[in-house]
């Protein structure tokens, strides 16, 4: 594929901003502005980008807890997604939802989820709709290597194939499910392996190069969309940060994530931009200091965003 | 008398009954290397070895399901499920097969199985991971339920249930693992389904279990300073329910608060008033107040989690209101 200047730089902008964001969602967690529980996405700000970018705006999107980086790469506005961390009125969710549930219905993201698995079969529903209504919409579930072993996510990998629905099942490998490694939770040396079997096309890319994610989704993108059916990637990634805030990371060692953060794609992509992509320092430079702004902005905002009005509180509970 | 934390107390009681009976597997999600999320199982793995402490991948179906052929074929398995909320993942498994099947095999099958989970909300958690859902298991007959309020009630309860041969639901509150209390050294035990009164009164009854008995205490303290001297009962169990604690107190104060933290509408709240007033109508002095969660899913912001859930004022109030009924 070759990408406009524009484009690329689109991504590192983005996959930057997610870092950034997801940096500052831990500063507000540890000064307890933030609570619940944060799984940030630090580490697989590749993936969000290279797999949610193909997608079209009215393109359907459900993705997991680990959400936040896709939710932004899809479109939904940063600042109210940082309002919502903070539990504030101008949230994506009112409030409501928190870090788990965002949901922005104007950018086809029906939704993050804090039940393993459960995205993937509103996908398929989604997906099927836009077959039913031959709308050339598609839909993605993205989830973790874990909740490859959850039965709703099973059955809607079925239904997908029966239904020879449009959708992409985009599965985030990071070599962990919270604690515990998947390769000991599962009898198949991949996922991918183990996809094939609902006889689909199954795909396979290194996670953390933006580029190679976003041209396997862009071919899977095309498959589904021109009616040739599921298809399942497996993306190969790794979190630098624990689980959640709090992850005392007994089960990995120091050097296996000093391996990880070597080829951390937030300082590789820029590099591979000078080296390959005709970018420049200064180019950079500039970028970098746009999302430090952007930053900025959106920490100001959430945090000078009103609270919910607790007379509100049952208000959207039926329409 | 020693302080442990509730998650100790916990830890204690499996690690005892571990030793005795090498048929107590341990099986869930992160509860070997890591300790499980809340760290109850920690230490487990290294004592007993990976064939007593099982992990499982995120099929919480699947090892419920298993954890049922484990207990027909004679093991007696404890499964944790992180959260509660997960438990409709594994419904099947839990009410269809757990629940029925000493029953239906007519009493052929014995089902030892002890589910561990923690449920409640507090911690901003949101919507999917700060339920309480001991109204289902209490509902669905087959299955004994159980929610300790203290470190002591924890060690003495799981005890009880670990030698128990039926399928026993034993529900933890995330807001209670670092609360501590007094645990005896020498081996105890706390019987299912015996009430117990945490604070005698004369003048108004709580009946409340799990974290909310924390609660109930503090707002029978506030009460106090307005003159009204508040029973608190600690339910403890909501099956086998012991309703004739409840109803000797009943009879003694005249008034009844029932405080629980899952919602209100058709909670267990609603099937202890309705006990009361068809056994002990006569002594009652006043309409029985419920206090529970507002009937919606629990909200992330704090503000409105705090108004959802029934906090010490909300049960102040309804004593008042029964008081001076
Ligand atoms: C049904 C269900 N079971 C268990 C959990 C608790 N849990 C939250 S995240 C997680 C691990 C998921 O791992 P994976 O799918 O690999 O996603 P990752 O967190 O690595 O992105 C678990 C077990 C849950 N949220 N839902
Ligand atoms: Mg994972």
């Amino acid at each position: 594929m070759t990408f406009a200047h524009a484009d690329l730089r689109r991504m590192y902008r983005t996959m930057l901003l997610i870092r950034r964001f997801e940096e500052q969602a831990v500063a507000f967690f540890l000064s307890g502005e933030l609570r619940g529980s944060l799984h940030p996405c630090i580490g697989q700000e590749a993936t969000a980008v290279g797999a949610v970018f193909p997608l079209r705006t009215d393109d359907y999107l459900t993705c997991t807890y680990r959400g936040h980086g896709q939710a932004i790469a899809k479109g939904l506005n940063p600042k109210e997604g940082m309002a919502e961390l903070l539990g504030r009125r101008t949230g994506c969710s009112q409030g409501l939802g928190g870090s788990m549930h965002y949901t922005d219905l104007s950018v086809g993201l029906l939704g993050e989820n804090a039940i393993v698995g459960a995205g993937a079969p509103i996908a398929v529903g989604a997906a099927l709709r836009a077959k039913l209504d031959k709308t050339g919409q598609i839909a993605m579930s993205i989830f973790g290597d874990g909740a490859i072993n959850q039965g709703a996510l099973l059955e809607a990998f079925n239904l997908a194939a029966a239904w020879q629905a449009p959708v992409i099942f985009f599965c985030e490998n990071n070599l962990y499910s919270e604690m515990t490694p998947i390769s000991s939770m599962v009898g198949t040396a991949t996922l991918a392996e183990r996809a094939a079997g609902f006889g689909w096309t199954t795909m396979t890319v290194d996670g953390y190069d933006p580029i190679a994610v976003y041209e396997t989704t862009s071919q899977a993108v095309e498959h589904a969309r021109s009616g040739r059916g599921p298809v399942f990637i497996e993306a190969m990634t790794y979190r630098l940060f624990g689980h959640m805030v709090g992850d005392t990371e007994p089960y990995r060692s120091k050097e296996e994530v000093a391996q990880w953060r070597a080829k951390d794609p937030i300082t590789a992509f820029p590099q591979r931009l000078i080296d390959e992509y005709g970018f420049n320092q200064a180019e950079i430079d500039a970028i970098k200091a746009e999302v430090e702004a952007e930053i900025e902005e959106i920490k100001r905002f959430a945090l000078e965003s009103p609270w919910p009005d607790v007379s509100e509180i049952a208000e959207h509970m039926f329409a | 008398m020693r302080e442990l934390t509730y998650s100790k107390a916990l830890r204690e009681a499996l690690t005892e009954e571990m030793a005795r009976n090498p048929d107590i597997l341990l099986l869930g999600e992160d509860i070997g290397v890591y300790g499980g999320v809340f760290k109850v199982t920690e230490g487990l793995l290294d004592r007993f070895g990976p064939e007593r402490v099982i992990e499982t991948p995120i099929s919480e179906a699947g090892f419920v399901g298993a954890s049922v052929g484990l207990a027909m074929t004679g093991k007696h398995p404890v499964v944790e499920l992180m959260f509660m909320d997960f438990a409709y993942v594994a419904a099947d498994s839990i009410f269809n097969q757990a629940a029925k099947m000493r029953y239906m095999s007519g009493g052929r099958a014995h089902v030892p199985l002890l589910i561990r989970t923690q449920q409640g909300g507090g911690r901003g958690n949101a919507a999917q991971h700060s339920q309480s859902l001991e109204t289902f298991f209490t509902h669905i007959p087959g299955l004994k339920v159980v929610l300790p309020s203290t470190p002591y009630d924890a060690k003495g309860l799981l005890k009880s249930a670990l030698r128990d041969p039926n399928p026993v639901v034993f529900i933890e509150h995330k807001l209670l693992y670092n609360t501590k209390g007094p645990v005896p050294e020498e081996e105890y035990f706390v019987p299912l389904g015996q009430a117990d009164v945490k604070r005698t009164g004369k003048d108004a009854t709580v009946v409340s279990w799990s974290r909310t008995v924390l609660h109930a205490l503090e707002a029978a303290e506030l009460a106090a300073r307005e003159g009204i001297d508040v029973e608190v009962i600690d339910l403890r169990c909501t099956v086998p329910l012991d309703i004739n604690t409840v109803l000797t107190s009943v009879k003694k104060t005249g008034r009844l608060v029932v405080a629980h933290e899952a919602h209100r509408r058709a909670g267990v709240g609603a099937e202890i008033a309705s006990l009361v007033q068809e056994r002990a109508f006569d002594y009652l002095d006043a309409p029985i107040e419920r206090v529970g969660a507002m009937d919606i899913p629990i909200p992330y912001s704090k503000p409105l989690e705090d108004e959802a859930l029934p906090g010490v004022q909300h049960i102040v109030r309804a004593i008042k209101r029964a008081a001076y009924a």
